[in-house]
């Protein structure tokens, strides 16, 4: 089941000047970035640089966008897009009074409405619970989960619809490592399997390695975009987290100089 | 395009309601307040007025028409600033889900949460508790449907102007109580002020009761009461539309 737009070289997401506003703050400053079809990017950056509105601004339901975006061939939050594209926010979204399946049944619902679907709503209901290992979870109320239980419950919701692309906002937050190492391999298995795009923000520098390609971020601007090997060749630095702080200091030496 | 999301579809609006339903089932005691309370509330009354049975005719009829109004403006008020809050809106309005599915489905679920409210506490008030109606109970059960619809789009609609669950439940007093003391439940809408008269006279709930009062006094379906319901339930529809308004797709 590959999609048609993970051809080598294709782009599931272009921005060009991509610039979000948010009161009188400006977010994200004219971004350009693409992200390669069938891979997966990383999203990496501090806190509060950007990363959630540029995620937000991909699935379409960030206002105040404005520039270029294309999401799959189409402007992004377009109607088309919907049932194409997964998005996982921070906190799990999720109805915490109803059980895991009966949460997956009701967004199983939602994608593929009627009586017709019922047959293939149980199967992705039943593939999704396996995605993300909570087969045994399933009749547990979400409210008895533990944290990382439930931002899995609320990602197999995004891996429903077998979505071309998925936006995951800090996945891996708050797991063990043994889940973190599950989840990634669920994501290269995503890519190499369904063809899907990954998406990925973290702010943890480690997670970084896993990806194809990455997108640094620092006060809403793209600092590097590029694969892991070439930033680190690039910059003469061991891990992606040096890269990262040397990146920060060059751009910080050019921007005093132009001063 | 055959692409997009239509504003309503509906298996989509039957699977919402059901899982508003679902969810309404993992909480027995909401359930229970709601089906008792105003069951309660009516039998305390009967015993209030125990020596002027003419007095609980008339208040009792209008309570059940106020009962579901209010308990569904509170229930709908809540659970769509939690779906507000805790991130299932945004990520529905992301999913191919009309509005309409959303806000029929909510009124769906809640509509027959009322249903069974209202045949709970007017079969109680008319068989036991020997409230007089002229006209047909069934009529009486028809408005407090009616009712309940439009405490639903109420709730709806301020649940968009509260930031957390102190605000919302705040919107009661500020919603509900002004109209509770103009609808003609505590005097006469006609032997009030002037300009509260004309208050009374744009504000649903006082529909809600006189259609409630006619039923209970004349035996005949009167031009007042297709009035009176049909106020109720435009003021209810007009209500959702400006409730549908408030869900946005992209947010700041």
């Amino acid at each position: 089941m590959m999609n048609k737009a993970a051809d080598a070289g294709a782009n599931a997401v272009e921005a060009r000047a991509l610039t979000v506003v948010r009161g009188d703050r400006t977010v994200l400053r004219a971004l350009n970035f693409t992200v390669g079809a069938g891979r997966i990017t990383g999203l990496l950056g501090p806190s509060g640089c950007g990363k959630s509105t540029l995620m937000r601004a991909v699935v379409g339901t960030q206002a105040k966008v404005t520039g270029t975006l294309d999401v799959l061939g189409r402007p992004a939050g377009h109607p088309a897009l919907r049932p194409r594209v997964g998005y996982v926010t921070q906190a799990p979204s999720v109805y915490s009074d109803l059980t895991v399946r009966q949460n997956l049944d009701y967004f199983a619902a939602v994608l593929r409405p009627g009586r017709a679907h019922r047959g293939a709503r149980r199967d992705t209901v039943t593939r999704a619970l396996q995605d993300v290992d909570l087969t045994s979870h399933a009749d547990a109320l979400a409210k008895h989960l533990s944290g990382g239980q439930l931002s899995r419950v609320s990602l197999a919701v995004a891996l429903l619809g077998t979505p071309e692309l998925l936006v995951l906002d800090e996945p891996t937050v708050g797991l063990d490592p043994v889940l973190r190492r599950d989840l990634w391999d669920l994501f290269h298995a995503l890519a190499a399997d369904r063809g899907t795009t990954l998406l990925v923000s973290s702010h943890v520098m480690d997670e970084a390695e896993r990806c194809h390609r990455l997108l640094l971020m620092r006060e809403g601007t793209v600092l590097a975009d590029d694969s892991p090997d070439a930033l680190r060749s690039r910059t003469g630095s061991e891990t992606v987290e040096q890269a990262f702080l040397h990146l920060v200091d060059t751009a910080a030496t050019r921007q005093e100089n132009s001063r | 395009m055959s692409t997009g999301t239509p504003v309503a579809d509906p298996a989509r609006t039957l699977a919402t309601a059901a899982r508003v339903l679902r969810q309404l089932r993992h909480d027995p005691r909401t359930v229970a307040l709601l089906l008792i309370v105003p069951a309660l509330m009516i039998t305390l009354l009967r015993y209030v007025f125990d020596g002027s049975p003419d007095t609980f005719d008339t208040i009792g009829a209008s309570l059940l028409g106020i009962f579901p109004l209010i308990t569904m403006f509170l229930v709908t008020s809540i659970a769509t600033l939690r779906e507000r809050t805790s991130g299932t809106l945004e990520r529905l309005l992301a999913m191919p889900l009309g509005k309409g599915d959303l806000i029929a489905g909510y009124a769906l679920a809640f509509g027959a949460v009322a249903v069974l409210q209202s045949l709970l506490a007017t079969g109680l008030s008319v068989w036991v508790l020997g409230l007089d109606v002229v006209g047909s109970p069934w009529l009486l059960l028809l408005v407090a449907l009616l009712d309940a619809l439009l405490g639903t789009a109420l709730g709806l609609f301020v649940s968009a102007f509260a930031a957390s669950e102190f605000q919302a439940v705040q919107f009661m007093p500020a919603v509900i109580f002004p109209q509770l003391l103009l609808c003609g439940l505590f005097t006469p809408r006609d032997r009030m002020h002037l300009v509260l008269e004309a208050v009374s006279d744009v504000l649903p709930m006082s529909y809600a009761v006189d259609g409630m009062n006619q039923v209970l006094t004349r035996t005949e379906v009167t031009a007042d009461f297709y009035r009176d319901i049909l106020v109720v339930a435009g003021s209810a529809l007009l209500v959702l539309f400006l409730g549908a308004a408030t869900l946005r797709r992209r947010t700041v």
